[in-house]
């Protein structure tokens, strides 16, 4: 065992450090652009602050946060654990096909939860009942954004249980402790900052997300965010309500720093597999919790979605341009994140102190603000400062990478706390530079990792809209602008051939997060 | 190392056959508000007719005039053609004055001073379920709204600028308090919120709400995705009812412009007797031709008929009028 700032102190190498802080400065554009315009305003913004019901909105987005991570880490874990740890037949299947509802955007799960249980959805018209319960509101908003957010969790905590050494759980178990204690004194520890980094990634979108919030009605403060900006066209009280989100996210933040401080990590010892447990009677539950999973987040809204087609199918051209520009942008998106992700990643794991957290916390803000903030920003930055990125294709990957940056934290640095920095100490010793070491030594074998986040911030950016519809250059539509298009005036029908293709593109990339290159469990006892 | 940099060439070449870069091209650019669904057509024929190059951004109107308020010099917008009264008068003072003759095509209380002009009008209805109502028992006047036999069954999209243009309308017409109280009479029969027009047409389509207040033509939207036999019908309120207001969606070209000529040819075409048309003949939504002798969809009551109609208000006020609006849409409990 070892604790990551064991080792004696070396001096941050200005390589490493200028790129972290460059990439930092960057992702921090939106806040610069936040508090100017507040301070812009004068009191006035502050002002309409107290005169609003700030506080109940407050209570309300916390709510909401709070209830959506907890369902997503309730499902996410349980679902990790059956498929990686158990005898569950199918487990392959599962896991794979339960990360799916990833690539659902939300806004598009949203449309489909309304059309099948909303009013004269086609829940009623199956089932020919009068009335179902009312889905607008708190239900609605938590259902439509577990079900886009829970494969976070998931993802991160499946790859957490693989890493871990069986050796302990064998130990735990050779001594007599029943499997129950085993999971919680043992397995769930080793595990839990990778819950704790899907739980974050949960927390934070649920608080920037803003299609959801809109369809369900349910009053965040991202709603009213947007509605400062669609209805009042002074700028200042909306830029003070998105500063109320932003020390929203610090607490989030702070908390998640606080739950990942009480953890240690050890690396597997050798490379091989624990032996499943078995469910015994517990496999049918096992399977009907997975199914219904499965039926609510990923069965419904497919089938919405395919009984819409069939009804506009003949209407609908194929968007072939918008999906090879979806394509193109969001990868580009996941390469310059990765790139941007690692020296970030790198200081904070190998040279930590308060200063490197601070920083690496700071590349944080970007993903807790709603898209019209972001897009807001770069438009008055690039407009005035840069005027040849603007409206270009490379200021619309950059405004990807600062709200989706933290993805692909999580995945290199999930993986780099798994490599020995003795590995990395190695090579120095060996006269490799720290430049020349990272290339050569740390970035292959955290490649998985960097992959990883980098599919993650791919998957991210194919479903973004609102920084799209601003930042893209003229006539550039991808996948989700075309959704967006119809849906504004309608037209579902319409909307249901891109928002298939969507999901059809991106799942591949969710077959790759799920870990498949995995041995089977049972191969080696 | 150079494996990736070609993949990284070769994804903006990808990218780049999509979309086409804009700046230096000489392209007449336009910031649209309005949804591409409606008025792609338009664009199209005026690049046919004229052969000058449009380069459309389409996005939510009022978001955009955030966008050219950011831009501030440097926009490279050179037309902005803005859903409603609200987001024009929000850049109004970014638009450069437009040529007598174009003005002249639309009558004075349907444009913003001289900086933009309406370019299609429409007007506030009561959209009802014909399932559930007769056209008699639907109200001639939104005050009836608040008779308590309405309790459950009334939508409405507060958010939407639609209805906030609408309580500014009133506002200005009966007063303060008599706007205050009508909206604590509707608040008391507990109305249904939706986020826009469209939905609240689809639900009073779907029975889920009996009446709505919304803007003509959407009903025409919901029956083109639902079909013509979509149980809605759409109610015009009696002459001078705030209820009838009628908007208009307009257009103006931005001060310092690079294409001001191509932008002011491109109002102008807006304004042309085949483009006023196109509401009236081809457009799904049906909206209202505001150049005179120009009819609307069968159906749809033309100018002349909705003349007098509405409260007699001035749309260049709507900007500063709206923030007292919306306070006192959030004292009511309509928006928070």
């Amino acid at each position: 065992m070892r604790r990551a700032r064991g080792g004696r102190r070396v001096q941050v190498p200005l390589a490493l450090l200028l790129p972290a802080v460059a990439v930092v400065a960057l992702a921090l554009l939106p806040l610069v652009y936040l508090v100017l315009r507040a301070a812009g305003g004068g009191g006035h913004g502050l002002e309409l602050l107290w005169r609003r019901n700030t506080l109940e909105l407050l209570w309300s987005t916390g709510l909401l946060v709070v209830s959506v991570t907890a369902a997503s880490v309730a499902i996410g874990v349980t679902l990790a654990w059956l498929v990686t740890r158990t005898d569950l037949p199918g487990r392959r299947a599962w896991a794979v096909a339960a990360a799916l509802p990833l690539v659902i955007p939300s806004y598009v799960a949203a449309f489909c939860l309304l059309g099948a249980l909303g009013p004269r959805g086609l829940a009623q018209q199956v089932l020919g009942v009068e009335r179902l319960p009312e889905i607008y509101g708190y239900w609605g908003a938590l259902a439509a954004l577990t079900l886009s957010t829970y494969p976070y969790v998931l993802l991160l905590t499946s790859a957490a249980l693989r890493g871990v050494d069986p050796a302990q759980e064998e130990a735990a178990r050779g001594l007599g402790t029943p499997a129950r204690e085993v999971f919680r004194r043992v397995t769930l520890p080793a595990v839990r900052p990778s819950i704790g980094a899907g739980a974050l990634l949960v927390a934070l979108y649920t608080l920037s997300d803003f299609g959801v919030v809109s369809l369900m009605r349910y009053d965040a403060l991202t709603r009213a965010i947007y509605l400062q900006y669609r209805s009042l066209f002074d700028r200042a009280p909306a830029a003070v309500l998105a500063l109320v989100l932003v020390a929203l996210t610090a607490l989030v933040l702070l908390l998640e720093g606080r739950s990942r401080r009480r953890t240690h990590r050890s690396s597997p010892g050798v490379a091989r597999r624990l032996h499943p447990h078995p469910l015994g009677r517990w496999t049918l539950p096992a399977l009907g919790f997975c199914a219904a999973v499965l039926g609510c987040f990923l069965v419904l809204p497919a089938t919405v979605l395919v009984v819409w087609l069939a009804r506009g199918l003949e209407r609908s051209d194929w968007p072939w341009s918008e999906t090879l520009n979806s394509i193109s942008a969001s990868a580009l998106a996941a390469g310059a994140a990765a790139l941007a992700a690692l020296p970030v990643a790198l200081l904070a794991r190998r040279h930590p102190s308060r200063w490197t957290r601070l920083l690496e916390r700071l590349s944080f803000t970007g993903n807790a603000l709603p898209g019209i903030v972001i897009a807001l920003s770069l438009v008055f930055f690039a407009a005035n400062y840069a005027s040849p990125v603007y409206q270009t294709l490379a200021l619309l990957v950059f405004a990807y990478v600062v709200r989706f940056l933290p993805q692909a934290l999580a995945g290199v640095e999930s993986s780099l706390a798994a490599v020995s920095p003795r590995v990395e100490e190695a090579a120095r010793a060996l006269g490799r530079g720290p430049v020349v070491t990272t290339v050569t030594v740390t970035v292959p074998l955290i490649r998985s990792g960097i992959l990883a986040g980098a599919a993650l911030v791919f998957l991210s950016a194919m479903k973004e809209l609102p920084a799209t519809l601003l930042l893209r250059p003229i006539g550039f539509d991808t996948l989700a602008t075309d959704i967006w298009r119809f849906t504004s005036v309608g037209a579902y029908s319409e909307a249901a051939l891109p928002a298939l293709l969507l999901i059809a593109v991106s799942a591949p990339f969710v077959y790759l997060l799920s870990g498949r290159h995995e041995p089977e469990a049972t191969e080696h006892g | 190392m150079r494996k990736i940099t070609g993949m990284v060439a070769m994804l903006f070449l990808a990218a780049g056959c999509g979309g086409s870069e804009s700046g230096d091209s000489g392209a007449l650019v336009v910031y649209s508000g309005r949804e591409e669904e409606l008025v792609a057509p338009l664009f199209e024929r005026f690049e046919k007719e004229t052969g000058i190059e449009v380069e459309v951004r389409y996005a939510d109107s009022a978001e955009l005039a955030a966008t050219i308020a950011e831009e501030g010099d440097n926009s490279p917008a050179d037309v902005f053609f803005g859903q409603d009264p609200g987001s024009l008068g929000a850049v109004s003072d970014r638009l450069a004055e437009l040529p007598e003759e174009i003005l002249a095509r639309v009558d004075a209380r349907f444009r913003g001073g001289d900086r933009w002009v309406g370019t299609s009008g429409r007007t506030r209805v009561i959209v009802y379920n014909t399932d559930a109502l007769s056209e008699d028992d639907v109200p001639d006047s939104v005050f009836d709204l608040v008779d308590s036999r309405w309790q459950g069954k009334i939508g409405i999209a507060p958010t939407n600028a639609s209805f906030q243009a609408f309580v500014t309308a009133m506002r200005l017409d009966v007063g303060e308090e008599r706007t205050r109280q009508w909206l604590e009479g509707v608040m008391a029969n507990e109305p249904k919120f939706y986020e826009k027009n469209t939905p609240v047409v689809e639900a009073a389509a779907s029975g889920e709400i009996a009446v709505g207040l919304v803007n003509h033509y959407y009903l025409y939207l919901v029956r083109a995705e639902q079909g013509e036999d979509t149980p809605i019908e759409n109610h015009y309120l009696a002459g001078d009812d705030p209820g009838a207001l009628v908007t208009v969606a307009g257009a103006g070209v931005r001060e310092g412009a690079d294409n001001r000529e191509n932008g002011e040819r491109f109002v102008e075409f807006l304004l042309s007797d085949e483009s006023q048309r196109f509401y009236t003949e081809e457009a799904e939504e049906a909206e209202i031709p505001l150049v005179e002798g120009i009819e609307p969809k069968e159906g749809v009551p033309s100018l002349d008929e909705l003349s007098g109609a509405g409260p007699d208000v001035d749309f260049t006020r709507f900007g500063e009028e709206l923030e007292r609006t919306l306070e006192l849409l959030n004292e009511t409990g309509y928006t928070s």
